[in-house]
């Protein structure tokens, strides 16, 4: 397979480290090559926030921030409208053809300027209503960083949802992770929520289908206003 | 405390036959170092990017794997405080990184004239203003005439390595020299991968102070006698004659560990392709984005050599006067503004205009590789 180079870019709080430490161990358990690693500034919520995931069949060597993703996973809306990202645009250094989802329930907030570089690009570009498939489905936000994987494995079905279970059992049952202070604390919150790991990681798993299934495709043409809504068509 | 068996033969340890994969990040990877390093004592003090290492370290006092484990009141009080531990005679660990290495930068070179033993790792980070938590190695130049030897490791893999085998470096008699593990913070602290480990019920046999080449907490012999008694603190040559010599004889117990270097790491560098016309120079996470940008000159027809340097002190001087001796080109991407690896290899080499130092980066901003493949094309035409 060519290497995914994954971009998640989000807010402080929403889960985003903990995304990517999910798909990664799912991607060793599908017997891939993986890397994982954060970038954030001082520790506070609603800051920005990413984290990145590199997946392989071959060896991985690049270190740090992925500078050139061919999908960009964006976890609040903020990061397009506000700029709450370590790069600007917030789609930059997006290969070619690559691939963007963005949680919202309503306007992608993706101005025509930008719209008209994604399109030249050739970019494909979905929506997904990541936090409030988390609200209704897990009953918590905290969830939303799950519908964001399950809109992923949606459009690409880099890892498989068998190993993800077992990546989110880990995560969250197993003894062997330590979080910082912050994250166990929100770690005990979702505990909290639930009463049996297994009820947790259930949850978890069908945000996640639910997610899978509810992700959209949008045309880019038609976002520019000068197509159909639905198919891009002229006129 | 639990049970572990001391291995019999330090190979048990360093190379043993069961083995584990786990996808682990570069802190948890000091935690498993740790555990399997049989240390007596760690002494924390939180800062980014290291905080997570010691923070696991606890967890290992928790779980009964360190008698004993306390966070100090700060970086210089924690460096003071290992010192002491270690002329107590036990086995001492911490870590630090960026500001806080320089908070606490008057003890390391006060470690080195004191031999003592201990590992610290060392996680770069920016430290200049404005205000950096990511990575940048400058603090790295400011360390590396401090008497400590240097390990720099390239990922977490290195990291658990180095961070055990520094324990059999530092504690041979006719070294006994505190020992620095470096890795880039973030790039390799917090980067998630896979890490083979040996079995947790193994560990390190225990250090022995009377293997110290300076009497443990003796206030009547070298180390503790010269900092109280009158022929050193006295202003006259022979309290001068005592300091210079006695910085001589760091600098040589500095010298004499290349040997264990060789035994415990398998050399004070690694190579591939050395006969290549061009050659990369690197450490740190550098060697890894030099090896994606290999991949991509190759694709270009273009043939590169690749030097990863383990050990920056002892520096591998005659290593890399012999490798660059046919070398046309010698490129050195580093993730700091002042070079001082270019700066550190061209005092070297013959002929150091052959030295590219660059691509550069810092203030925490990754390298992309096709900056390294930037200058790969442009030392072409005079490799042609």
């Amino acid at each position: 397979m060519k290497m995914a180079l994954i971009r998640m870019s989000g807010l402080g709080g929403q889960g985003l480290v903990t995304a990517a430490h999910i798909l990664g161990t799912a991607a060793t358990k599908d017997g891939l090559m993986a890397t994982v690693n954060p970038f954030f500034g001082a520790e506070k919520r609603l800051a920005p926030a990413e984290s990145y995931v590199r997946i392989s069949a071959e060896p991985i060597y690049q270190r740090g921030e992925v500078l050139f993703p061919n999908i960009i996973m964006i976890f609040h809306p903020h990061v397009i409208t506000l700029g709450k990202c370590y790069t600007m645009p917030f789609f930059d250094g997006l290969q070619p053809e690559g691939t963007i989802i963005v949680n919202t329930d309503g306007d992608l907030g993706i101005g025509r300027e930008d719209l008209e570089k994604l399109s030249a690009l050739g970019a494909r570009l979905y929506s997904i209503p990541a936090t409030a498939i988390a609200v209704r489905v897990a009953e918590t936000e905290l969830a939303t960083n799950m519908a964001m994987l399950g809109a992923l494995i949606g459009i690409a079905r880099i890892v498989t949802f068998g190993s993800l279970r077992e990546a989110v059992l880990e995560r969250f049952g197993g003894a062997k992770f330590v979080a910082s202070g912050t994250t166990a604390a929100l770690d005990n919150v979702l505990a909290a929520k639930f009463t049996k790991m297994d009820q947790l990681v259930d949850r978890n798993m069908q945000v996640m289908e639910a997610a899978a299934e509810a992700v959209q495709e949008h045309s880019i043409t038609a976002l520019r206003g000068d197509g159909c809504r639905v198919c891009g068509r002229q006129g | 405390m639990i049970e572990q068996r001391v291995a019999l033969m330090v190979d048990e340890v360093f190379q043993p036959t069961r083995c584990e994969s786990r996808f682990i990040t570069g802190s948890e990877a000091v935690k498993e170092a740790i555990q399997r390093s049989n240390i007596t004592m760690a002494i924390a003090y939180p800062i980014t990017p290291q905080s997570e290492s010691m923070h696991l370290v606890g967890d290992l006092y928790a779980e009964g794997y360190i008698p004993d484990y306390f966070r100090g009141e700060s970086e210089f009080a924690v460096m003071g405080q290992v010192a002491g531990a270690a002329m107590g005679g036990v086995r001492v660990f911490t870590a630090t990184g960026g500001p806080g290495t320089l908070r606490a930068f008057e003890m390391f070179p006060c470690w080195a004239g004191m031999r003592l033993p201990i590992v610290c790792c060392f996680f770069t980070r920016g430290v200049n203003s404005p205000l950096s938590i990511q990575p940048d190695t400058i603090e790295m130049a400011f360390l590396l005439d401090t008497g400590i030897i240097m390990l720099h490791a390239e990922g977490a893999q290195d990291l658990y390595d180095f961070t055990l085998r520094a324990f059999a470096i530092a504690e041979q008699t006719d070294v006994h020299i505190p020992v620095g593990v470096f890795a880039d913070g973030f790039f390799v602290t917090h980067t998630r991968e896979m890490v083979t480990v040996g079995p947790p019920d193994v560990k390190l046999p225990p250090y022995d102070p009377h293997r110290s080449p300076v009497p443990a907490m003796d206030m009547e012999g070298v180390p503790v006698r010269h900092m109280r008694d009158p022929f050193v603190m006295k202003s006259n040559f022979i309290s001068y004659a005592a300091h210079a010599s006695w910085q001589q004889e760091i600098l040589a117990a500095v010298e004499r560990s290349r040997k264990y270097v060789h035994e415990y790491l398998g050399g004070l560098l690694e190579t591939e392709n050395e006969e290549a016309d061009i050659l990369i120079m690197a450490a740190g996470t550098a060697v890894s984005q030099s090896r994606e940008a290999i991949q991509l000159a190759r694709a270009q027809g273009i043939d590169v050599g690749l030097v990863k340097i383990k050990c920056l002190r002892p520096f591998p001087t005659e290593e890399i006067q012999h490798l660059a001796r046919r070398a046309r080109a010698i490129v050195v991407p580093e993730f700091n503004r002042v070079g001082w690896l270019a700066r550190e290899i061209k005092s070297v080499v013959e002929d150091n205009s052959r030295v590219v130092g660059a691509p550069r980066v810092f203030g925490g901003m990754t390298m992309p590789s096709e900056m390294i493949l930037a200058q790969l094309q442009a030392c072409v035409p005079a490799t042609r």
